[in-house]
């Protein structure tokens, strides 16, 4: 192994790691160019509207490298990591209702429309200070980081795995969907948090911004996948991936597995806020129904879609997923239920190692590289 | 010949019945005919007893008289002095009807006829000598719903009316209640000693009137309420915590029924189905589906749909079991994934196939109503049918499980596959058979629950979560612990539910569970020895 470099530094050795990246920057210089300087009628423009929904995609793919981050590397199937999603989408929501000021509805200086609606009188506390920007920014990263830290304690430590996480992780995205749908909990309730209209000081429904927010999702989609890839290749990510082969031959050569676990999930549930917190001002609401299980499994099957412990095959399962899904409710909205579900069924029975399998078994074939050997699961 | 005869017998018994009638309505109908001829006639004041002697004749129309006179609508043909009710009195043509034989008299002009005034004080009369006819009635229901309307509402007259009621009534629930409407009149009357015979009652105009009492000037009598207040209070806390115990348990069976097959498939086999929320649906659409098939007969439809929904479900879960889960043994988070897949595709096939609005399922009329324990507490009957399936369900799984050759080689593939397989248990044959148990299991507690909440596509998400909470809370693979799980979070949930609110209640329940299993990973009763170990 080579000794000197920072493990910060290693991913970009990778060979996966300069192709994704290089894809990645490309795409985004492509889109903006030819949403800047192609003309309106010309059939290469891209619109602002693609624009957002290609934003929108990359948020569903940086959700996706943090649900392979657990269950591809440390073999927790996550049924609730909309949760995390969620919670950073509602942190970047309050930052960005304080920032709505007087011009909502009601026109009152300090609270949301909602609550002047529910008729309260003051911000509760747990508003205050969302009308800072680092301080929202802070919470979008401590709010999921914190239940996934919570949860995450007491969950490792009790050594509870495999199906009985996963079906309490999904309890607790169910519950907290029915806590959030209360309209005494101050978020909302039903509608959510919505009619936002800037950002950072900048018109959320200007073309520029939205630009702005794609790049900066690129962006975080980047640093993301460079963050899980250096976990991934670095000793902690070995033990990981110990931990999910064999938990009890690990816990016996002395690692402390829980530590390992609550790291890695804490990690990825912050990761899940970030791409929260970039979905909510460009699809301009947040709700609860981003907490339904049913969104959380979900993500499970972009994963699985694209491959499982790839990282990039995670961004790919969900690019592709969350296209058929556009293109099949805009054409027949019937239909997306059971494709959704015949996907689900035919991903595990045939393709358990997902595209990314099939993209490796021919590499394979091609060069038989013994380095392409480190990503199967 | 003896049918000749026994014709014979029945022209005469019938020549008899209508020779009796007749002259029955000869004698009768000359009083009523005479007092009512009189009401007419007569001043305000006379008018009251007009009304009471009318009421005593013991003719069967007098109520229908009664109340005409309240309404205003017992009126006179001016011209011939014939007695007729208003049946219609809007417009300028009122529609008649004859008095004294009901007889359809066609529109006559307003003008032509002139009603019976009444005023207010007469009115009240009216309803005294109303609620006394309702009680001499033969029918004992009826006696004691007019023992019921009048406590409270006795005055005076009232009052001696029902102490000679009292002395020959026969019914002890009637003479209770009257005696209990006496009381309320006493004690408005300032009587200390009436209390005591008010103090056991749950009626809530008991307890409005004791509430006047307290309030009273005579400290005596407050004094006297106030304790007959307080046991009352007591005993209706013991009553809602009765009612509480009732919906919890209710709502647990209903838990378990959606658990109990759960347990089968995920707890004996180890098979995560996140389909089963959808084979209770398809119970229940079964439901809906034979009442569909049998129009007008709800009860048979419904106990033919109890094999029935059994039948499908376990159809269902054959299908899945053969076309996906086998492929899948021994990866369990995969199985949860394609099962996932397959619930959406059901769901969304009743979508598309049947409406993706929610059917109504009739319930028989067997079923509905509800058993009234006292006044402050009633046992809806369709909870307790569904309290009784469960139980029924229950012991049958565990006969089969416990009893029978399936069950043995259940538990003999479930603790060692290989083992079973070479003592020559066919354990393909047996996965088949469990899983088909546990699915059909799903269909009844389908069938169950269109009995109580509404059958849609969305029925069975709403469930598959709590049912797997109740079966990780019993612990994963017993059979007893699903039961105790399911009965005791049912009723936990009712419990908070007062205080905290119906969502409230539910959170904290989802959110005492993880807490719980972070506590005791393997449940209330976790598998001991060799099973624990898979």
């Amino acid at each position: 192994m080579a000794t000197s470099q920072t493990w910060l530094l290693r991913p970009f050795q990778e060979r996966s790691t300069q192709v994704f990246l290089g894809v990645l920057f490309a795409a985004l210089v492509v889109v903006t160019f030819l949403h800047l300087y192609m003309p309106e009628d010309s059939a290469l423009h891209v619109s602002a509207y693609t624009v957002t929904l290609l934003g929108k995609y990359l948020c569903y793919a940086l959700l996706a490298v943090a649900v392979d981050l657990v269950w591809g590397y440390l073999g927790i199937l996550s049924l609730g990591h909309g949760a995390f999603f969620a919670l950073g989408g509602y942190a970047m929501g309050m930052y960005l209702m304080r920032q709505i000021g007087d011009r909502g509805v009601y026109g009152d200086p300090v609270l949301p429309d909602f609550m002047v609606f529910l008729n309260w009188q003051e911000l509760p506390w747990y508003w205050q200070g969302f009308d800072m920007a680092w301080f929202a920014f802070i919470m979008v990263l401590l709010a999921p980081g914190l239940l996934a830290l919570v949860f995450g304690f007491l969950a490792f430590r009790s050594r509870v795995t495999g199906v009985y996480l996963s079906i309490i992780t999904q309890a607790l995205t169910f519950a907290l969907m029915l806590a959030f749908f209360r309209n005494e909990m101050g978020f909302g309730g039903n509608n959510g948090l919505t009619d936002f209209k800037d950002i950072l000081g900048f018109n959320l429904r200007s073309d520029a911004t939205r630009l702005g927010l794609f790049l900066a999702t690129g962006i975080a989609l980047a640093v993301g996948y460079v963050v899980c890839r250096a976990i991934v290749t670095s000793k902690l990510g070995r033990v990981s991936v110990a931990c999910r082969d064999a938990e009890a031959r690990t816990r016996f050569l002395g690692y402390r597995v829980e530590r390992v676990q609550l790291f890695v999930f804490v990690v990825s549930a912050m990761l899940a806020g970030v791409a929260g917190a970039l979905y909510v001002p460009q699809v301009g609401i947040i709700n609860p129904s981003e907490f339904s299980p049913l969104f959380s499994i979900e993500i499970v099957v972009w994963v699985a879609l694209g491959g499982r412990a790839t990282l990039y095959g995670a961004v790919i399962g969900a690019l592709l997923v969350n296209y058929a899904k556009t293109v099949f409710t805009g054409i027949m909205p019937d239909a997306w239920l059971f494709a959704l579900g015949a996907l689900f069924v035919l991903v595990t029975v045939f393709l358990p190692k997902g595209i990314a399998g099939l993209l490796q078994k021919r590499r394979q074939k091609d060069d038989d590289q013994p380095g392409a050997q480190e990503a199967t699961a | 010949m003896s049918i000749h005869r026994l014709l014979a017998r029945m022209v005469l018994a019938v020549c008899l019945a209508l020779g009796a009638t007749l002259a029955n309505a000869q004698a009768q109908t000359n009083a009523p005919e005479a007092l009512l001829k009189r009401l007419v006639e007569a001043g305000q004041a006379e008018k009251t007893d007009l009304l009471k002697a009318l009421s005593e004749t013991g003719d069967e129309r007098a109520r229908g008289w009664l109340e005409a006179v309240r309404d205003g609508k017992l009126a006179m043909i001016e011209d011939t002095g014939a007695l007729v009710i208003v049946v219609n009195n809007r417009g300028r043509n009122w529609q008649i009807a004859d008095a004294l034989t009901g007889e359809d008299l066609g529109e006559m002009s307003r003008r032509d006829l002139q009603s019976l005034r009444v005023n207010n004080a007469l009115r009240a009369d009216i309803e005294g000598i109303l609620s006394v006819i309702d009680l001499t009635v033969a029918d004992p229901g009826q006696r004691l719903d007019a023992a019921r309307n009048l406590l409270g509402d006795v005055n005076e007259a009232l009052a001696t009316q029902l102490q000679a009621r009292l002395q020959v009534e026969d019914n002890g629930q009637v003479r209770d209640m009257l005696t209990n409407a006496l009381a309320i009149y006493q004690v408005e009357q300032g009587d200390v000693e009436a209390v005591a015979t008010l103090a056991g009652s749950l009626n809530p105009t008991v307890r409005a009137a004791l509430n006047n009492a307290v309030n009273s000037d005579d400290p005596a009598l407050a004094a006297a309420a106030e304790k007959a207040l307080a046991s009352i209070e007591q005993k209706l806390k013991l009553n809602r915590a009765a009612e509480t115990l009732y919906f919890g348990l209710s709502l647990g069976s209903v838990l378990v029924l959606a658990a109990i097959g759960l347990a089968i498939t995920f707890g004996v086999m180890g098979v995560i189905n996140m389909a089963h929320g959808e084979l209770i649906m398809l119970g229940a659409y079964t439901t809906w589906g034979m009442q569909q098939l049998f129009p007008g007969q709800p009860g048979l439809a419904l106990i033919l749909s109890i094999p029935a929904g059994f039948l499908v479900a376990a159809l269902a879960g054959i299908a899945i079991e053969r076309s996906v889960i086998q492929y899948l043994k021994g990866r369990p988070l995969e199985t949860l994934l394609a099962t996932f897949g397959i619930s959406l595709i059901l769901q969304q096939l009743v979508r598309t196939v049947i409406s993706p609005l929610n059917r109504s399922v009739v319930t028989p009329e067997w079923m509905s109503g509800s058993i009234m324990v006292n006044e402050a507490l009633s046992l809806t009957l369709n909870r307790l049918y569904v309290i009784g399936f469960a139980l029924v369900v229950f012991a049958g799984l565990m006969l089969i499980m416990r009893k029978t050759r399936l069950g043995l080689e259940v538990r003999a593939v479930t603790q060692n596959r290989a083992m079973a397989r070479s003592m020559g248990i066919k354990a393909t044959k047996v996965d088949i058979m469990t899983f088909a148990l546990g699915s059909g299991v799903a269909g009844l507690a389908g069938v169950a629950l269109s009995q109580i909440t509404n059958v849609g596509p969305n029925l069975g998400q709403n469930y598959i979560i709590d049912s797997f909470m109740v079966v990780v809370f019993g612990g994963v693979g017993n059979l007893w612990g699903t039961l105790i799980a399911g009965l005791s979070l049912g009723t936990i949930n009712q419990l908070l539910e007062p205080w905290a609110g119906a969502v409230l209640a539910k959170i904290m329940v989802l959110v005492l569970i993880i807490l719980f299993i972070q506590k005791r990973p393997r449940g209330l009763f976790p598998q001991k020895g060799r099973a624990a170990e898979g």
